[in-house]
């Protein structure tokens, strides 16, 4: 049996210690947003958050997250309405929406480590995830829009 | 001249010729056109005479549901539907509600693709929408006590004279039931575009809060209780494959591992499977690995993507065979006898789907019914399949309707549900099927390579004379649904999802488009479809061609290009979707040319801006198309850089602005990642590229600066799903020769080959 914190409630789970985490979060926790999409951490459709990191959870052992906090899609905010969440929504980022959970997880610490992020700073750290559908601009435009109104009031820069 | 008339595959059901039924059942008005389940061939005719297929209902509270037959997979596609019925029916688009059907032969062909959804459902829709307006003015205008003929109705309300009444309360009073004989159908006037409401204007769209918070549902994330998961392992060739023995010791081990099973498939559909089975995924996965089958291949084992592009040349230079899409007479003398002409050969490698979502399906036997959970972009092309494969009655399986982790053509392809519901018949229990990527993109239904050799000829004073265009590829309708295609004008059937985008626009003389199958592509894998298909290869070959001649002629390519879009003789378009042919084309070109200030611009050293226009896929339903491709080479290390995509696009009316901006973005660059990222061969029968860590896909720093124009028009709505698609990679090929003087000539456009091309122009 491992604990652990998800989404702020203390879980124990049975899956064996080298599980993935991704799969102890989606099939014994039933917690469905977080994606599983290559398996080997090239796309980042399993981004969670473990303290606060974004982490690739396909290729997180379970033992890995013994303790730790962990943070997925349903639990960014209460409301599902992240800054990022409200951008999303408002730029119509998503089309076929598998890989977006991770997207804007990845994005919620872009923007704790660069509140204000440079084009340069979005391409190298949303590498690691793939949009097949290529909603790419709308994720950047979507990432300098909560950017500005999370650094207080609208855009000097408005995105472009 | 002979030439097949234009026409391409019509699946859906001509209901605009049925009766129209509004009814009340219980609290809600219901309405639908009559008994449309007998438009299926081979599906049981309906329960009763009456029986409307059940396109919207409207409650007591003037809630509208409206039933969505097209798989959501990124195309908003139920708002846009839902919005063009609602505009006619003049309601309150803040009560309207989308529910994605499952699958029941009542629905008729029951297909997402093609670009098609808004295209074929548009008409229908509209007179759905417009007919159930006219039954609520005429029971409004009843209740209210006035004529009908003074009733307005607009925003889920009939009023007249100072009076209204909700649509809601109409329907409350239990007494609203009209039928519409065809004619009275047709004879209901739509809207003028000037009175639209909904259609043209942008709103958010109505299934991405769930793809927000986590709370979307794809088929990965169906659940039944008592299921077991499986992961299946496949064999070493798509064909042929035999299991010879499973050996489990190994996998023994595994907690939770439950036995592994050689599928038997009288469908063929999976041939060589064996299902892993456990209490977990992660069980199931890791008892694959260590589960040894040992296979007798089946005959591809050997072949390498060379071989079958070998195979491709073969067909080619082979006089004979083949269907003709266009001959008309003398191209072979007037090609023969020019003094200028070009022959180039294009080719493109092995394209995967690797839709996010690996395919996955759950299925079990439920109340004499098999049902299949997972997402599916033709339910009608894989049930009387699964029907084989099951030993049952298409009456008693069901395809539950889920949100699609991409679908790019992937799961037009419904096999990954064979397997699943295999797996659950042979262990007697719910089964959830999840193939991991790896199992997902050696089980993929590829894009086909394609060898393509055009040759074009010219006159002294530069007008084109004759081109004669020559393709060969695998024909995934050919494997998957031969009954549906069309024939040639030498009789003999061609697949038009590999063939369509030959038979362009230009007036260049003499023409002549031969498509070829190849044999050998379709033994070594399962062609696929995959967004635009092969207009994706087909627009490669002719927009390179046409720059190529138009650099030879001397002649400015944009302008090249105008003086053989003049809608002549076949050339000219008609209705309903056609309407102005090549002139529409050539418009969208010259704004292209206007917007980027084509021929006043200097530009860097190294830099080129290339064009290319295209009509999206179909001649029937085009979508006129241009793009230029701004483009930086570094001739160091052959690498090529985008700077700048500009694209000018022509699809009719547009119902959806912001979805239809979306739709282009994402084909573009679908586009872009085809010519300079995406691709793999195939050794020893198989992909070589099994996962993200070696397949190249467009990531974020990749994508250039955009620029999308959608032409104002009032014309038939088209498709947008795929046409950006087509034209990115030659607009791209066209500007590294302008940024270089060197032509490459194969997609993916690998480095090595930028400096081959820059050593071959030095």
């Amino acid at each position: 049996m491992t604990k652990f914190t998800l989404n702020g409630r203390t879980v124990s789970v049975q899956s064996p210690a080298d599980a993935p985490l991704l799969w102890v979060i989606r099939d014994e926790l039933r917690l469905t947003g977080t994606k599983f999409g290559c398996g080997i951490g090239f796309c980042g459709a399993c981004t969670v958050h473990v303290e606060g990191r974004a982490t690739r959870s396909c290729i997180t052992p379970l033992v890995a997250v013994a303790g730790a906090n962990v943070t997925t899609i349903e639990g960014l905010h209460p409301e599902g309405r992240h800054p990022l969440q409200e951008a999303w929504l408002e730029l119509q980022v998503p089309q076929c929406g598998y890989c977006q959970p991770g997207q804007i997880m990845q994005a919620a610490t872009l923007l704790k480590d660069y509140p204000d992020p440079s084009d340069r700073d979005i391409d190298a750290v949303m590498a690691g995830n793939v949009c097949r559908c290529m909603t790419y601009p709308r994720i950047r435009k979507a990432i300098k829009l909560a950017s500005a109104r999370m650094r207080g009031g609208e855009a000097s820069d408005p995105p472009a | 001249m002979t030439r097949r008339p234009d026409r391409g595959l019509r699946l859906i059901s001509d209901l605009s010729r049925r009766e129209f039924l509004v009814t009340t059942i219980g609290a809600a008005v219901w309405l639908g056109y009559a008994g449309s389940g007998l438009a299926t061939p081979g599906a049981p005719a309906p329960a009763g005479p009456f029986e409307p297929t059940i396109w919207y209902g409207i409650d007591a509270q003037g809630t509208v549901t409206v039933n969505v037959i097209r798989a959501e997979m990124g195309q908003h596609v139920g708002t846009a539907l839902a919005r063009i019925l609602a505009d006619e029916l003049e309601a309150d688009w803040s009560k309207v509600r989308v529910v994605t059907v499952d699958s029941d032969p009542k629905w008729g062909e029951m297909m997402t693709g093609g670009s098609w959804s808004v295209w074929q459902s548009f008409p229908v829709l509209s007179r759905a929408g417009a007919a159930g307006r006219m039954a609520l003015i005429e029971e409004g205008a009843r209740l209210l006590g006035v004529p009908a003929e003074r009733c307005t109705a607009r925003n889920g309300v009939v009023q007249a004279d100072g009076k209204s009444i909700a649509y809601g309360d109409i329907v409350a009073r239990g007494t609203l039931r009209r039928t519409f004989t065809s004619d009275e159908l047709q004879a209901i006037p739509l809207k003028a575009p000037g009175e639209r409401r909904l259609i043209g204007r942008d709103t958010l769209a109505l299934d991405v809060p769930s793809k927000l918070d986590g709370t979307g549902r794809y088929g990965i994330d169906a659940v039944v209780e008592g299921m077991v998961y499986a992961r299946p392992k496949v064999p070493p060739t798509r064909y042929g494959a035999m299991v010879v023995s499973i050996d489990d010791s190994a996998a023994q081990g595994v907690p939770g591992y439950l036995k592994s099973l050689a599928l038997e498939d009288p469908s063929g559909t999976v041939p060589g499977w064996v299902m892993v089975y456990a209490e977990s995924f992660v069980a199931a996965s890791k008892a694959a690995e260590l589960v040894k089958v040992e296979w007798t291949p089946g005959p591809a084992a050997k072949v390498a993507e060379a071989d079958v592009q070998k195979r491709a040349a073969d067909l080619i230079a082979d006089p004979t065979g083949g269907s003709l899409l266009v001959d008309d007479p003398g191209v072979e003398q007037a090609l023969a006898e020019a003094k200028h002409k070009i022959e180039r050969t294009y080719t493109t490698a092995t394209v995967m789907h690797v839709a996010l979502e690996p395919v996955n399906a759950l299925a079990f036997e439920k109340d004499g019914v098999f049902e299949i959970h997972t997402g599916n972009q033709w339910q009608t092309l894989i049930l009387p399949v699964l029907a084989k494969a099951l030993r049952r009655g298409q009456d008693t399986i069901v395809l539950r309707s889920y949100l699609l982790g991409g679908g790019f053509g992937r799961r037009l392809t419904g096999d990954y549900a064979v397997g699943a519901a295999l797996a659950a018949k042979a262990l007697g229990r719910p089964v959830k099927m999840v193939c991991t990527r790896p199992d997902d993109m050696r089980f993929d239904c590829p894009r086909s390579p394609s060898t393509q050799v055009v040759r074009i000829a010219w006159s002294d004073d530069g007008r084109v004379t004759a081109m004669n265009h020559q393709a060969a590829s695998g024909w995934p309708t050919g494997v998957q649904s031969p009954a549906i295609m069309p024939k040639g004008v030498n009789g003999v059937p061609y697949d038009p999802f590999a063939s369509s985008g030959a038979d362009h626009w230009y007036s260049v003389g003499a023409q002549r488009v031969r498509v070829l199958r190849n044999d050998l592509a379709e033994r070594t894998f399962l062609p696929g479809w995959l967004r635009s298909v092969g207009a994706g290869w087909t627009s490669w070959a002719v927009e390179s061609a046409i720059d190529e001649a138009a650099h030879a002629v001397g002649v400015d390519p944009v302008q090249f290009r105008l003086r053989m879009l003049d809608g002549a003789g076949r050339n000219a378009g008609s209705a309903p979707s056609a309407v102005g042919g090549a002139h529409r084309q050539a418009a969208v070109l010259e704004r292209l040319a206007e917007k980027i200030g084509w021929g006043r611009t200097t530009l860097p050293k190294d830099v080129g801006i290339g064009v290319a226009t295209t009509f999206g896929q179909e001649r029937a339903m085009p979508t006129w198309t241009a793009c230029a491709a701004r483009v930086r080479v570094d001739r160091a290390s052959g690498r090529v850089t985008v700077e700048k995509l500009t694209l000018v696009v022509d699809a009719g009316t547009i119902i959806h602005p912001d979805g239809a901006q979306a739709q282009v973005e994402g084909a573009a660059l679908w586009g872009m990642s085809m010519a300079l990222r995406e691709g793999t061969e195939f050794v020893n029968g198989q992909p070589k590229d099994t996962n993200l860590d070696t397949y190249a896909v467009l990531r974020m720093g990749d994508v250039p600066e955009m620029e999308i124009e959608l032409v104002p028009s009032t014309e038939a709505p088209v498709g947008l799903g795929e046409p950006a698609t087509t034209v990115v990679p030659p607009a791209i090929a066209n500007a590294i020769f302008a940024a270089t003087g060197a032509r490459v000539r194969h997609t993916p456009i690998r480095p090595e080959a930028v400096l081959q091309a820059l050593a071959q122009s030095a």
